[in-house]
């Protein structure tokens, strides 16, 4: 830092104490207003999530009453409890858990090998191919499942769990392909060769020594795909109409819904992304680090 | 046991030739060094050998089988790589121990071959530790010690001391070559560093360009390089290579160098009238402050002490020459120096070509 | 890729493979391996199927008519519905805002990070919770804050600022409206061009910017001149990225303001929800689509950026 310099300059002359003091305090205060920058921006971020926190678990007349205090009093499960036995929740939760668990399992059968191809194979083509993949990124692929209702209709697909986390695979697959890719990148090649010399064939080096070391890096880009199927609400909302997910049944029924019961909503929605975000934490830079490069 | 043939191995990548040309005959129980710098090819033919590369052309031969396609798994080598390529999610012993299970051995023949190779390698009290609490050199001796517990026919290793510090580098080459000794696997070993090959192998097979500029034993190699690019690489400092043009004198065939003559043998009459390379060790000339006998006015240019000796670079006309010396040796830059070189040291090349003279 | 070990200057010095001419030799034919290509074949039909498909079904759903003749009357509805100019406007209008403030924030927040000061990793673990909040969640989480009887309406009567709570989210304040909206998706999005950002920053090798700073560069110089240009590429990635994906806003909008604040995606929701007019609602998807490719290609044109560089 140009600060420091100065004072390194000044250690010929006699360095008093008042010359040094002023630096030192420039220096701290930066740090002071580094983190009093640190702490708003985290408030910016936890402050809503409290406020819905704290209103899903208001008693109702406290959510209108006038004023009404910042923390909720009484704590009340009524609620929590009056949405989560409301019609069509349980079921709809349980929608989204077996759509978000077909998008993971397709995601990651289809997605992996192509990363490992694309991670281990010098082929003609192959950075077309990666280009390729990204390009999809510049394709609304959510919204285009309107067009995709009509054939899903024709194939019988419509209003069913497999039909609407095919999309979401879809959704997920150009991502899962690109992170998984460099998780196989990451485990170097030399080990997969080792294993050869050992008397492996190409496919036990792989699930002996590849597949082992990548598992923590698959989890996480499962999980991934899991977190984006149970977020989609556009998609779900058109190709269903009975069998709705849990986030296409909230919107469904957000304008004739009472201000607890969407409040209800959002905090169920929110709190298993929570949970999954804190278990691949670990990855998401990783992931995004290395698909940006 | 086995010995390998490699005839006319060429392996393209690309355009670029990394093994152009290369035949060489291993002998059962033989210790060979490839030798040469950095790109030479010497990866890419220890590949082939494993089976990881196909060649695209010429043929390799395992105790007279012709195993050029074949998969590694199916050739009885094993292989220590040159960042060792330990397992790092297995513990030591079943690194150890994983090239018997995939060949199917009983757990007690596991075993006793996994105790076995650790004991010799001293690993044997770690076999329940993973990679990542060991050291640099005890991830090397378990990568030594999962190659030979498969009891290969032919062990293949990669530089396998380049990532070690310079002492541990030291002791590891000693025990490795007693090791290799008492184990007597047909051994191919990569490096690029001289001393390793000097001091390690039975045979040493020079590398440059992808091609074997020179196969002899260690000794042959450092006093008879077969060309420049051998002497220049082999030895430290280098060997010193003077051009001088071969004349006729009254006291018989000399070479004259800079202007200054010094005798030649009577074979090299059919260079009469041309230019020849002289090699000359460093440590076969001996340096003095007064004219005596045959030898070559030169100039002092560096003197560098190295502890067990100096070394000097003086120069004669255009040229360089490297001499050692006693460290108290007293000497100093700018100064005249006679140099007198063992005559019959004196190693004869083709000026143009930098090859070894044949002169019988 | 994996396997080139040698540095090109390596090829100068002596000794090198590739000096020496070849000799004639026959070469081995080997078998061609399809091995790659096999693991490609599941996810590129996928997506051969998933992308492709429902894009010419775009078209052809958006420009046919009952009896399956060719047809502009979509198009001509979709121009013609008072919604459609103040869809467009709104989307348009959002993205031209949205966007810069996130990359600044996020930039701001990626810096902060980058400092390496204490705490950072518990920072940047909050600051990513976002990432994983659907915009449906996220629509009803600033609901309860701007809402009549919300904690904004709370907080400003606390301080005296005003009497009777303030009506963020109706008809009469469309400005307000959008201005909610904004801070919704502020909240919600930027955590993903943070993250984008904040890896960049990673892979900037600290020997540059000290480099700079020996020479005497304030820190303002060396965000400028070394960081910044150095992390073009992801400021690229995340642009890109972040203006596609707000061409989607849909239910963020809808739990926020529901139909005071029309926006393109929501007018195909409703086409096809509520009108249930799928010819209408797939060309507003089709009009989605093409936008967003214009706008990719845009962005490449005009940051001058290869496609290969976002890889
Ligand atoms: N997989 C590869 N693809 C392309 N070129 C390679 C590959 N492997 C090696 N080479 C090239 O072949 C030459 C020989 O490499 P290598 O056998 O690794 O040399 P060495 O082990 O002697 O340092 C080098 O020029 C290197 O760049
Ligand atoms: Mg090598």
């Amino acid at each position: 830092m140009s600060i420091l310099d100065q004072v390194n300059l000044n250690d010929n002359a006699p360095v008093t104490a008042r010359t040094a003091r002023p630096v030192l305090n420039q220096r701290s205060m930066a740090r002071f207003a580094l983190y009093v920058l640190a702490v708003t921006l985290t408030l910016w971020i936890i402050l809503p999530l409290y406020f819905i926190t704290a209103s899903a678990f208001s008693t109702r007349d406290a959510l209108y009453d006038w004023p009404k205090s910042l923390f909720p009093n009484p704590i009340s499960f009524d609620t929590m409890d009056f949405f989560l036995n409301s019609r069509g929740v349980y079921s709809s939760a349980l929608n989204s858990l077996i759509v978000g668990l077909i998008t993971l399992a397709l995601s990651l059968l289809i997605g992996a090998p192509a990363g490992y191809a694309l991670a281990r194979f010098i082929f003609p083509g192959r950075d077309s191919y990666k280009l390729l993949i990204l390009t999809t990124r510049a394709f609304p692929i959510v919204i285009l499942s309107i067009p995709l209702s009509v054939t899903f209709l024709n194939f019988g697909l419509y209003d069913t769990l497999i039909g609407v986390a095919l999309v979401h695979t879809a959704l997920a697959l150009p991502q899962t392909i690109l992170v998984t890719s460099s998780i196989f990148v990451a485990v170097p090649n030399e080990l997969e060769e080792a294993a050869l010399t050992l008397g492996c064939h190409r496919m036990s080096a792989f699930t002996k020594i590849v597949l082992p070391m990548a598992l923590p890096g698959l989890a996480a880009a499962a999980i991934f795909a899991f977190v984006l199927s149970w977020n989609e609400v556009f998609a779900a909302t058109i190709l269903t109409s009975q069998n709705r997910t849990l986030p296409a049944q909230v919107l469904g029924s957000l304008s004739n819904s009472s201000l607890p019961l969407r409040y209800a909503g959002g905090f169920v929605l929110i709190v298993p992304s929570l949970l999954f975000i804190l278990i691949i934490r670990k990855y998401l830079l990783n992931m995004w680090g290395r698909v940006v490069k | 046991m086995a010995q390998i043939r490699l005839e006319n191995i060429i392996k393209l990548f690309g355009k670029v030739a990394a093994v152009n040309n290369v035949s060489l005959t291993i002998n059962d129980g033989e210790f060979m060094v490839l030798l040469g710098p950095s790109g030479c090819g010497k990866t890419t033919l220890l590949r082939c050998l494993a089976g990881l590369e196909i060649p695209d052309g010429g043929n390799i031969f395992i105790s007279d089988q012709n195993v050029t396609e074949f998969s590694p798994r199916r050739r009885n080598i094993a292989m220590v790589f040159q960042n060792y390529a330990i397992f790092p999610h297995l513990t030591v012993y079943d690194n150890i121990g994983f090239g018997l299970k995939m060949k199917k051995f009983s757990k007690a023949d596991i075993e006793k071959n996994v105790k076995r190779a650790a004991t010799l390698l001293e690993v044997d009290k770690y076999l329940e530790r993973h990679p990542a609490q060991l050291s640099g050199g005890q991830r090397q001796r378990v990568a030594v010690a999962r190659a030979i517990a498969m009891n290969p026919a032919v062990l293949l290793m990669d530089e396998p001391l380049s990532n070690l510090d310079a002492l541990l580098r030291m002791q590891m080459r000693a025990e490795l070559k007693r090791l290799l000794q008492e184990i007597g696997a047909t051994t191919v070993y990569v490096t690029h560093d001289q001393v390793e090959a000097l001091s390690m192998g039975d045979r040493i097979s020079v590398m440059k360009s992808g091609q074997i500029a020179q196969v002899d034993d260690p000794m042959k190699v450092y006093t008879d390089p077969a060309n420049t690019f051998v002497g220049g690489f082999i030895g430290s400092p280098p060997m010193n290579f003077l051009v001088g043009e071969v004349v006729q004198s009254e006291g018989g065939l000399a070479v004259e160098i800079e202007g200054q003559r010094l005798p030649a043998p009577a074979n090299l009459a059919r260079m009469a009238g041309q230019k020849v390379t002289v090699g000359l060790r460093a440590e076969n000339i001996e340096a003095g402050e007064v004219k005596d006998g045959p030898g070559l006015p030169t100039q002092v240019m560096v003197v560098e002490p190295l502890g067990s000796h100096l070394l000097l670079t003086t120069r004669i006309g255009g040229q360089s020459l490297k001499v050692v010396t006693p460290v108290d040796y007293p000497v100093s830059p700018d100064q005249p120096l006679w140099l007198r070189p063992d005559l019959n040291k004196l190693r004869w090349l083709d000026a143009q070509s930098g090859t070894l003279l044949n002169l019988n | 890729m994996s396997l080139k070990q040698e540095p090109e200057q390596a090829l100068k010095t002596p000794g090198q493979a590739g000096e020496v001419a070849l000799p004639d030799f026959k070469r081995r034919r080997r078998r061609f391996n399809y091995t790659p290509f096999l693991l490609l074949l599941p996810a590129t039909l996928f997506l051969a199927i998933f992308f492709l498909y429902p894009m010419l079904q775009s078209f052809i759903i958006a420009f046919q008519d009952s009896q399956g003749g060719f047809t502009f009357d979509n198009i001509d509805t979709m121009v013609k519905d008072t919604n459609f100019g103040d869809a467009l406007k709104y989307t348009l209008l959002f993205i031209v805002i949205i966007v810069p403030l996130q990359v600044v924030l996020a930039l701001i927040m990626a810096l902060v990070i980058n400092t390496g000061l204490k705490w950072a990793g518990f920072f940047l673990y909050i600051w990513t919770i976002p990432l994983a909040i659907s915009d449906l969640a996220a629509g009803i989480v600033w609901y309860s804050i701007f809402t009549n009887h919300g904690y904004i309406n709370q907080i400003l009567i606390q301080l005296g600022l005003t009497q009777t709570p303030i009506d963020f989210l109706s008809f009469e304040n469309p400005t307000l409206v959008f201005v909610a909206v904004v801070i919704a998706e502020l909240w919600r999005a930027t955590a993903i061009v943070m993250v984008i950002l904040v890896a960049g920053l990673q892979v900037i090798p600290r020997a540059y910017t000290e480099a700079a700073e020996v020479f005497g560069a304030s820190p303002w110089q060396r965000l400028w001149h070394v960081t910044l240009p150095m992390l073009k590429p992801s400021l690229q990635v995340a642009l890109i990225l972040r203006t596609i994906l707000a061409f989607q806003t849909f239910a963020l909008v809808f739990a926020l303001a529901g139909r005071i604040m029309p926006v393109l995606a929501g007018e195909a929701y409703k086409w096809y929800n509520d009108v249930r007019n799928v010819g209408v609602a797939a060309t507003y998807a089709l009009l989605i689509l093409l936008l967003s490719l214009a706008n990719t290609f845009i962005y490449l044109r005009f940051l001058n950026t290869k496609a290969e560089e976002l890889a």
